[in-house]
């Protein structure tokens, strides 16, 4: 064996270029997190008002967006898009447009579920003092749902992040592509790169993911401990 | 004197920090009723969990009809079987049928001939008026019926010691008498040797020997029954009785 | 949108249909396995096998299945390890589920009440008779809800098997659209394709999910 594959992540400016991928895939996740995050709130409460319709369209919502697997929902919007209302993006702007939607839909459940998880005590307690339904969710009912949502929140975050893998399939420059182009161009002088590049790219993901799957397991183990006592 | 069936020496129990019983020193004799009293946070449930192993203590013996409890979890499983213990909450298997959940410790536990375990249960079950009800489900049952049979369910192992452990606190008011009755007339009639805790004063009154009063995780007195309540020894006793109502 | 290419599709459509179902089944199954040995180990405590079944869990939880299949699709061939793509799909699906499963299986076992162990414990069940009469029957009932969860997100996964080109639903779709510049037509396809697997199936895992927790709970 005449090279290590190893020493072709030290090759040039491999390293570096894979971290610039990994970056362009933590950039498209994180806006696509806090964009995602703010909409499933406001979806969210507004599923808790007593609005049919209203239920019923952001069901939908929720439902087209939980049945259609990711992979698919990124294609529909590829190739819709810029077809039928002749909205062109940028893929990475159109991978962070799909996963805010994505995030939005499954925040709303999240929200939705903690909002209703508050005794119903609670709420005739604060319409009983005379609060606005304004005052009802933001003094009563959101601050108490919060410690039901954000471990949830973690584990979505985690999952959004997971799926950012699949970004290559559209041809946005994330850390999986950048490898794939180092892999093909190292091929003949290292025949074995292919192990270590792929290996790094595991460990990139697992070291964002792990801590924080991590975090959201202490934060629901404590909840539920405060909650029994 | 009679024999004394359970004997505890220089128990001492802490939750990492927190010392929570302090040098617990009592015994029980035969057929006697020892009831705990004290204020809530005083150790009482955490005491009597210890006599059945389900607290780990740091210090201490145990001793149970004349051995030397080893805590360990092995030994614990047989005498739990001479120990019979009922839970505030009562706790029945919610999977189970009624005579299931009775049948499980004599079958499984004890390996006992299904059919006489069987006609125990029903003999049980027909002493606290239930026995229509050996097919339903716990959540069938109001909570008095089912505390009735978490009763039976500990007495279907025959032991020869009873812990009871605020077994009337979630029960509504009127399903408190029934449950009461039922320990009463194990202690008057079986003469079942046991340890009770409980917030009800009048019952605690009639039924115990003895009480051992406990504050901040100390034993302060231990005090034939009539002289506690008429003339407790200690000022904190005093007071505790003051601040009850019955 | 034309009806006849969409027609026209239907057949291949219908290999890949009943690919995904198959590659899904096998997964599912294959996880449910794994998983439970795992939260098996874990539940008992058994040395040594239950650490490795928690490093297994955090690795491949926190890990994209995309990732996973790369792997064993293009660097265990470098080593001499070589799979069919079909074969790497249901090894990757398998390694991804399981630890989903595992977490399933064990959260059930941990939402039992400690009221319910202690009770056990009291009338002398060992603790082999306390999973099997306790914990066991209503862990798994709790565990329910998680194992709809998991089931429906593993079929949805398998769409990510395109990316080592085995010809399930997604991979069928992306190929005619290669093929035909078709993109509405198929896309519709593909969208009722899923469709029809998920919506009857999260329906069925709601009303399972409602009666056992009106059945086995209500202590």
């Amino acid at each position: 064996m005449a090279h290590s594959g190893i020493s072709v992540l030290l090759e040039g400016t491999n390293f570096m270029r894979l971290l610039g991928g990994l970056w362009v895939t933590v950039k498209i996740a994180a806006v696509a997190l806090i964009a995602g995050i703010i909409l499933g709130i406001a979806l969210g409460v507004l599923r808790t008002f007593k609005n049919r319709p209203l239920r019923i369209v952001l069901r939908l919502y929720l439902e087209f967006f939980r049945v259609v697997p990711t992979v698919v929902l990124l294609f529909l919007f590829y190739y819709i898009l810029p077809k039928q209302m002749n909205f062109n993006l940028p893929a990475d702007q159109l991978a962070t447009l799909v996963f805010a939607l994505w995030v939005g839909a499954e925040m709303s459940d999240i929200v939705r579920g903690a909002l209703i998880s508050v005794p119903k005590h609670q709420i005739e307690s604060g319409k009983a003092i005379g609060l606005s339904r304004f005052q009802l969710y933001w003094y009563v009912l959101i601050p108490q749902s919060i410690n039901l949502e954000i471990p949830a929140t973690i584990n979505l975050a985690t999952r959004v992040i997971k799926t950012t893998s699949i970004l290559l399939l559209i041809s946005v420059m994330d850390v999986i592509n950048i490898g794939q182009q180092i892999i093909e161009a190292n091929n003949h002088t290292y025949p074995t790169g292919v192990f270590w590049v792929y290996g790094l790219i595991f460990l990139f993901y697992f070291l964002i993911d792990y801590p924080l799957s991590w975090w959201a397991k202490r934060l629901e183990k404590k909840r539920l401990e405060r909650e029994n006592g | 004197m009679a024999e004394k069936v359970l004997q505890v020496e220089h128990l001492e129990k802490s939750y990492q920090k927190k010392h929570v019983l302090h040098d617990i020193n009592f015994s029980v004799a035969q057929g006697e009723v020892v009831t705990l009293l004290g204020p809530s946070g005083s150790g009482k449930s955490t005491l009597i969990r210890c006599l059945n192993g389900l607290e780990v203590y740091q210090k201490g013996t145990i001793t149970f009809e004349g051995q030397k409890i080893i805590p360990t979890e092995k030994n614990w499983q047989q005498i739990r079987q001479k120990i019979g213990m009922v839970f505030q909450s009562y706790d029945l298997f919610p999977n189970l049928t009624v005579m299931d959940n009775i049948l499980l410790g004599p079958t499984k536990v004890q390996k006992k001939d299904k059919a006489t375990a069987r006609s125990e249960a029903l003999a049980l079950l027909k002493s606290v008026e239930l026995d229509d009800y050996a097919n339903a489900y716990p959540r069938e049952l109001s909570g008095g019926q089912k505390q009735r049979v978490a009763i039976v369910r500990a007495l279907a192992l025959h032991p020869d010691f009873m812990l009871f452990d605020e077994v009337t606190a979630s029960l509504d008011p009127e399903m408190v008498r029934g449950v009461l009755t039922i320990i009463e007339n194990l202690a008057n009639r079986d003469n079942m040797t046991m340890i009770v805790v409980t917030h009800e004063m009048n019952f605690a009154k009639q039924i115990a020997d003895r009480v051992l009063f406990l504050q901040d995780g100390r034993i302060l007195e231990q005090t034939p029954s009539e002289q506690f309540f008429t003339a407790p020894q200690t000022d904190r006793a005093k007071v505790f009785l003051d601040s009850m109502d019955f | 949108m034309s009806w006849a290419i969409i027609q026209q599709s239907l057949p291949m459509f219908g290999k890949g249909f009943v690919l995904t179902l198959w590659l899904s089944f096998v997964g599912i199954i294959g996880s449910i396995i794994v998983g439970l040995i795992c939260s098996l180990f874990q539940y008992f405590k058994v040395p040594i096998l239950h650490q490795i079944a928690s490093v297994y869990v955090e690795i491949s939880r926190n890990t994209p299945l995309l990732i996973q299949l790369f792997f064993l699709y293009y660097a265990f061939p470098v080593i001499g390890i070589k799979f069919g793509a079909e074969l790497c799909g249901i090894i990757g699906l398998i390694f991804l589920g399981g630890s989903y499963m595992a977490e399933g299986f064990t959260g059930g076992f941990n939402g039992v009440s400690k009221g319910q162990v202690e009770s056990g414990k009291a009338i002398g069940l060992s603790r082999w008779q306390l999973a099997k009469y306790v914990v066991f029957p209503q862990g798994f009932s709790l565990s329910v809800p998680a194992m709809a969860a998991n089931i429906i997100f593993l079929i949805k996964e398998t769409s990510i098997f395109t990316v080592i080109a085995i010809p399930e639903l997604t991979n069928t779709a992306l190929d005619l659209i290669g093929m035909y510049y078709r993109s509405n037509e198929y896309l519709l396809v593909l969208v009722i394709g899923y469709a029809i697997i998920l919506v009857p199936l999260s329906i069925v895992l709601t009303l399972l999910e409602r009666r056992v927790r009106y059945g086995a709970f209500g202590n």
